[in-house]
């Protein structure tokens, strides 16, 4: 496929990541240029040993890799549709929009990819209960869901302010048979769960596997999370080729830790051409303070295990980040993010709760499907990335430009907050009320 | 990543330099394992983490753990971090941890380290951490999330500075990584005891003497044994193998209970559990 016809011109140089003919691909850790590492006590450490040299001889295991891909094909729904939203892609300045629809996977989001690879990992370690964070809670009922299927216990950690955003979602992890524990300190988000996951985990790594469900934390997760999520660029990469005839100009996904992202990203990331966009949470706006816009506003730090950006004030103390979108309302970002930002290979931006949910309606309504409202970050920036390529190309030549997005999950959990969101906007109240009452959904 | 030469001067070569070496050796000297007490700063005040550490010295504690209140405590339980929680919410700043040193190491001759998550750190910067607590008197570091392979610049800074580095063991340590740790601590090793997060238990795990004899085993000089100890019965069954006994959530909770005189009270109670037997 390196032959494969590009996107034209590259006047957006961006071969500084190919110097010597480096490849960005399947990057080991537990180093991406100065991020990553391990900054994790020494408790956890012989754990993370094991689950690395698990994961390399699994990797190298042709009955693993068997096992995945029945497991992605027979289970999960995979390949995943590759879905021309031609009504949208209107409103996006009239270039051509594929969505690629990891919603349609078995529980709804990316998420089933990891979980999967992870809870048959934690068989061969012969663990018998696997824990979990979960934000939105997308990890949550997926690792719920991995845990009925190969019959392991699961405890899942969720911010006490998420189980209420997401009650529907408690539910689902409850039905599946996992215990779901409040987490009750801090912001009472995804952080503060992941906090918590880590210190039930050093009191129970003997027979915890820890399901980590982004890819952030301490080596080797942020390469073992990429490696389950990577079949998703591979699939839209071959898919883009064969539906279109060429790569895409624009490959655009959301950013919370990540995972979605440097999924799709990676089938992309030696094909020069094609620009790749993160968009993270901007939540009431960048400017307010009130946001998870970890690499637009963020400074190198340590947390959750690996350096990266983060947001952080003067004291190294973390900043409580705010988003209308609980899978994204996290402080930190991958490491593999952070790199990718600073070589300049990803270009990352902020993407408000107004214009996600602006673009989460205009795809109901153009497309006849209800996005994650965390998915609806990336086609929002899909719609600004869309009308760029339409104003650099012409009137003539927008139709030519393609953007791929993806559709990370689908919107039925955030029916609730989005009927909400819509009704206060009806009422034409202001900006920051809106925001602030947004924010308590 | 630290050299040969650094490892070279770790737990055993430079131990007359080292504060916390010298506040345990001084314990052995007298028959008897080092007390080492925990005590956030700025909780319930910055006046009163001080006063509430001069007490711990004069009442029996050689070594002194300030922490740092830091967002995100991994590896505390839910007494300590309710006083951390508590520190923040008044407006604790990192860099009054270098007055509470200051303040203690003035009045008493305690070796005084701080122990704190290293994002804290890194935000000021190691080295100009590391300058502020030397210049506040403080012994060193204990790092509860910083582990040898992650420490390149703490190394330097700690031997610019003359600090000590306290690196945890635990009972999943290989011996390799145990090895490894040990060598690149200076003052004394931290042996967890249990597979946790702080907080009193009320018993201390067997795996604890295990850890211990490891972390001997792999070349340590000074061994001090933390997490889970609340009772001078604890610290009498640690006293036997240990080179220290290390309390954190247990005086915290005194500072909570009975503010400064309780501290002291408790301090008194534990140390006569110190006397090897």
């Amino acid at each position: 496929m390196a032959d494969a016809p590009t996107a034209g011109s590259d006047e957006g140089t961006v071969d500084a990541f190919l110097q010597g003919g480096t490849s960005l691909r399947h990057a080991p850790g537990p180093y991406f240029g100065a991020y990553g590492g391990r900054w994790m006590p020494e408790s956890l450490i012989a754990a993370l040993d094991e689950l690395e040299d698990t994961f390399e001889k699994a990797k190298a295991d042709p009955e693993f890799i068997a096992q995945i891909a029945d497991l992605n094909k027979n289970y999960s729904g995979r390949p995943s549709l590759l879905t021309e939203a031609k009504r949208f892609a209107e409103h996006a300045g009239g270039v051509r929009i594929f969505l690629k629809r990891e919603d349609l996977n078995h529980t709804g989001s990316h998420k089933i990819n990891n979980v999967l690879g992870q809870a048959l990992l934690a068989k061969r370690m012969g663990k018998t209960r696997v824990i979990a964070e979960t934000g939105a809670g997308q990890h949550g009922v997926a690792s719920a869901t991995a845990a009925a299927l190969l019959g392991l216990e699961c405890v899942v950690y969720m911010g006490a302010e998420d189980c209420r955003r997401q009650a529907l979602n408690v539910a689902r992890m409850e039905l599946l048979g996992a215990t779901v524990i409040p987490v009750t300190n801090g912001s009472q988000t995804l952080k503060d769960a992941i906090n918590e996951a880590l210190r039930d985990w050093v009191a129970n790594v003997g027979d915890t596997h820890y399901l980590l469900g982004t890819a952030a934390g301490a080596h080797p997760f942020p390469a073992l999370v990429r490696y389950f999520h990577e079949v998703i660029g591979e699939e839209a990469r071959a898919q883009i080729l064969e539906q279109a005839g060429r790569l895409p100009d624009a490959v655009c996904a959301c950013i919370g830790g990540g995972s979605n992202a440097i999924g799709i990203f990676h089938g992309f990331l030696d094909d020069p051409p094609v620009k790749i966009y993160g968009f993270e949470a901007g939540g009431d706006g960048v400017e307010t303070g009130r946001h998870a816009a970890t690499i637009t506003l963020g400074r190198p730090g340590v947390l959750h295990g690996a350096r990266s950006y983060l947001m952080q004030d003067d004291d190294g103390q973390t900043i409580e980040s705010h988003s209308i979108s609980a899978g994204l309302d996290y402080p930190g970002v991958g490491p593999e993010h952070s790199y990718l930002a600073d070589i300049g290979r990803v270009s990352y931006e902020p993407i408000t709760d107004s214009e996600a949910m602006e673009a989460f309606k205009l795809l109901c309504r153009t497309e006849g499907i209800i996005p994650a409202i965390e998915s609806s970050h990336a086609l929002a920036g899909a719609i600004k990335v869309g009308q760029r390529l339409a104003a650099e190309a012409g009137a003539a030549g927008a139709s030519d430009k393609i953007v791929v997005v993806n559709l990370s999950g689908r919107g039925d959990k955030d029916v609730a907050t989005a009927a909400e969101w819509f009704d206060l906007l009806d009422k034409d109240s202001a900006e920051a009320a809106i925001g602030k009452e947004g924010e308590q959904l | 990543m630290t050299t040969a030469q650094d490892n070279s001067n770790s737990d055993t070569g430079k131990s007359a330099t080292s504060k916390s070496a010298i506040a345990i050796d001084k314990a052995r000297a007298e028959g008897r394992a080092a007390l080492i007490g925990y005590l956030p700063a700025g909780y319930p005040s910055v006046e009163e983490t001080i006063a509430a550490g001069i007490a711990l010295a004069r009442n029996g504690a050689d070594l002194i753990e300030i922490g740092i209140p830091y967002s995100d405590p991994v590896m505390d339980g839910p007494v300590i971090q309710a006083a951390t929680t508590e520190a923040l919410a008044k407006g604790f700043s990192v860099r009054q941890v270098f007055d509470v040193i200051a303040g203690i190491t003035s009045q008493t001759d305690a070796a005084v380290l701080v122990m704190t998550y290293w994002n804290p750190v890194v935000r000021m910067g190691v080295d100009e951490f590391s300058r502020r607590l030397a210049e506040a008197g403080g012994a060193g570091l204990i790092t509860p999330d910083l582990i040898p392979d992650e420490a390149a610049e703490w190394m330097d800074a700690s031997e610019k500075y003359g600090l000590d580095r306290v690196f945890l063991v635990a009972p999943s340590s290989t011996p390799e990584r145990m090895r490894r740790t040990v060598d690149a601590s200076r003052g004394f090793v931290y042996a967890v005891s249990i597979m946790g997060v702080t907080g009193a238990r009320s018993s201390v795990s067997s795996a604890a003497e295990d850890v211990v004899a490891a972390a001997k085993a792999a070349g340590a000089e000074r061994v001090c044994v933390g997490l889970g100890v609340s009772t001078a019965e604890q610290v009498a069954e640690i006293a036997a193998y240990a080179d220290g006994v290390i309390v954190g959530s247990a005086l915290v909770a005194a500072v909570r209970d009975g503010g400064v005189d309780a501290v002291a009270q408790l301090t008194k109670d534990l140390s006569t559990g110190l006397t090897r037997k």
